[in-house]
């Protein structure tokens, strides 16, 4: 099947012309596939945020292409305005641009300028509540008066509710409470299963992108400095270190085990960390 | 978009300039548009603009962000030159049409006030792109120091202009994200109506009233928790400090004053 979204030789440049020129974005190619769950890492200032904008057509290209099934979003106004509702994009404290009097009404925001009817916007409004757990009763009060987490979750319920087939996440958790972050990581993988949305997450968090994702895109320095698997982005472990990133906590553990002499090759989950034990255990016993 | 806003905006360098007393800048910008405005003839307009492109020289400063920066005053420079051209009385008719008689005297006022209206604006970018905002209200606040004798707020004053200066950017920075995440719901601020478009100001407003709130909110708490208590025995950490330089600069700045009057004087 073709891709969903091609991202070709894309390259950014902010005031270009004055004292503050700067290259966000340096030739930077990739492609997704439909139902994809992609983490997106890298420093800040490495450019992430600039990519994301250029998947709804938020910014325009410097040069290169955005290609969404087939089509460059840039080929006409109306194929940009579609771009952004196919392509779903929630910012980094998205609870910061509520501006609703109830929580329903801040949802509806986006079907309703998709110019949608009435009775399906209401069906996807409660849908999309349904998919980030609000219940009934806080659908009516003001959005203003919900906690942290819970406004977080009606930000992105505001962008689910246009049935996005790319839903994009700015670090969906940064500064939440660890249930509420288990919440929301819960709340898109159950709107990727229901929708076989692809979901693409920039996030600091390495423990989380290792244990959610399937495909992880490295930026540094304004270009993508990888593209693969965990398994095969934190095999480079000591790379990603010079980046200045992190890698997953068990990873560190393994790398460590292995510095002083353990037989045992670099993990990057929970789950791989007990099976390599338990294999390692036996073959001592047998031994 | 919104970032390509100019006006007024600090351009960092190193040129003699650039290092000058905040003060002797707001000083020579004085003594400069009292001099443009004694100022009458061809020559000593001539003389104030080599003054004028010599310090732009001298600072560095692309030509180019100038120009840019000038573009909102097209419409005051084109309605001053219509107004001059047509509304003078003059002896030397060049043009009479119906109503409309355009006279030499006109058309000449109205290129002296363009000339004179670009360079009094270019004069203060030069201040506002080669001197930070702190160093800006810093010298304010000094030059109207001796204000504070008849209980004028100097320094409160200056602090409220400081933290103004200061937010605008952020400020900027955070309508440009509460745009784009409104964008991306699909707010369409371009297309519509009158009214959709004032509409649509809304979702923009309403979290940046919110979040300006906020920021003044946790910036209260954050000068209240470092025992700020206005300026009374308060001191600087950059202490303003004439150089020989600011001398020089204020010697240049009286020469030129004294030289337009002169030749003011003499009908030049």
């Amino acid at each position: 099947m073709a891709p969903i979204l091609e991202i070709k030789n894309l390259t950014h440049t902010y005031s270009a012309g004055t004292p503050f020129e700067h290259k966000a974005l340096d030739s930077v190619s990739f492609s997704v596939e439909r139902g994809e769950f992609i983490g997106i890492i890298g420093h800040t200032g490495s450019g992430k945020s600039t990519l994301m904008q250029h998947m709804n057509g938020l910014l325009k290209p410097t040069s290169g292409n955005v290609i969404l099934d087939g089509v460059d979003i840039w080929q006409d106004k109306k194929t940009t305005r579609q771009a952004r509702f196919r392509v779903g994009l929630v910012f980094q404290y998205p609870e910061y641009q509520l501006f609703e009097e109830t929580v329903y009404k801040d949802i509806a925001f986006g079907p309703k300028n998709m110019g949608l009817k009435p009775d399906e916007v209401d069906r996807r409004v409660r849908e999309a509540a349904s998919f980030v757990n609000l219940t009934e009763a806080q659908l009516k009060v003001s959005p203003f008066d919900l906690s942290g987490g819970q406004k977080r979750r009606v930000a992105i319920a505001g962008v689910i509710a246009m049935e996005p087939e790319i839903l994009i996440l700015d670090e969906p958790t940064a500064g939440l409470d660890p249930v509420s972050r288990e919440e929301i990581l819960e709340n898109i993988q159950s709107y990727r299963r229901a929708k076989n949305a692809t979901i693409m997450m920039v996030s600091h968090s390495m423990n989380d992108v290792a244990r959610l994702t399937e495909r992880l895109l490295v930026m540094n320095g304004s270009r993508l400095a990888m593209d693969g698997t965990p398994d095969e982005v934190f095999t480079r472990a000591q790379e990603l270190l010079d980046m200045g990133l992190d890698i997953p906590e068990v990873t560190r553990v393994f790398l460590r085990l292995r510095e002083l002499g353990l037989p045992v090759d670099p993990v990057y989950s929970i789950d791989q960390a007990v099976a390599v034990l338990k294999k390692l255990k036996e073959g001592t016993a047998h031994a | 978009m919104l970032k390509d806003i100019t006006l007024g905006q600090f351009f960092p360098g190193n040129s003699f300039i650039h290092r000058l007393d905040p003060r002797t800048k707001l000083v020579m910008l004085v003594v400069y548009i009292v001099a443009l405005f004694v100022a009458t003839s061809w020559i000593s307009y001539a003389v104030m603009l080599i003054f004028l492109v010599g310090c732009i020289l001298i600072s560095k400063i692309p030509g180019k962000s100038i120009v840019r920066g000038m573009k909102p005053m097209v419409i005051i420079l084109i309605f001053t030159a219509v107004l001059n051209i047509f509304m003078t009385a003059g002896e030397t008719v060049w043009l009479h049409f119906w109503i409309i008689t355009i006279t030499k005297e006109g058309v000449i006022r109205a290129f002296f006030m363009v000339i004179r209206i670009l360079m009094l604006v270019t004069g203060t970018f030069l201040l506002t792109y080669t001197t930070s905002p702190i160093a800006l209200t810093d010298g304010l606040e000094s030059l109207l120091s001796p204000l504070k004798k008849i209980k004028l707020p100097v320094h409160e004053l200056s602090m409220m202009m400081c933290i103004a200066l200061r937010f605008i950017p952020t400020l900027i920075e955070e309508t440009d994200k509460i745009m784009s995440a409104q964008k991306a719901r699909g707010a369409d601020f371009e297309t519509g109506s009158l009214i959709d478009r004032v509409k649509a100001l809304v979702p923009i407003l309403i979290p940046l009233f919110v979040s300006a709130f906020r920021r003044a909110d946790e910036l209260a708490t954050a000068m209240e928790c470092r025992c700020y208590h206005g300026g009374e025995g308060r001191t600087k950490m950059k202490l303003l400090r004439y150089t020989r330089w600011d001398f020089e600069a204020y010697a240049a700045g009286v020469i030129l004053l004294c030289g337009i009057i002169i030749l003011a004087h003499f009908g030049l």
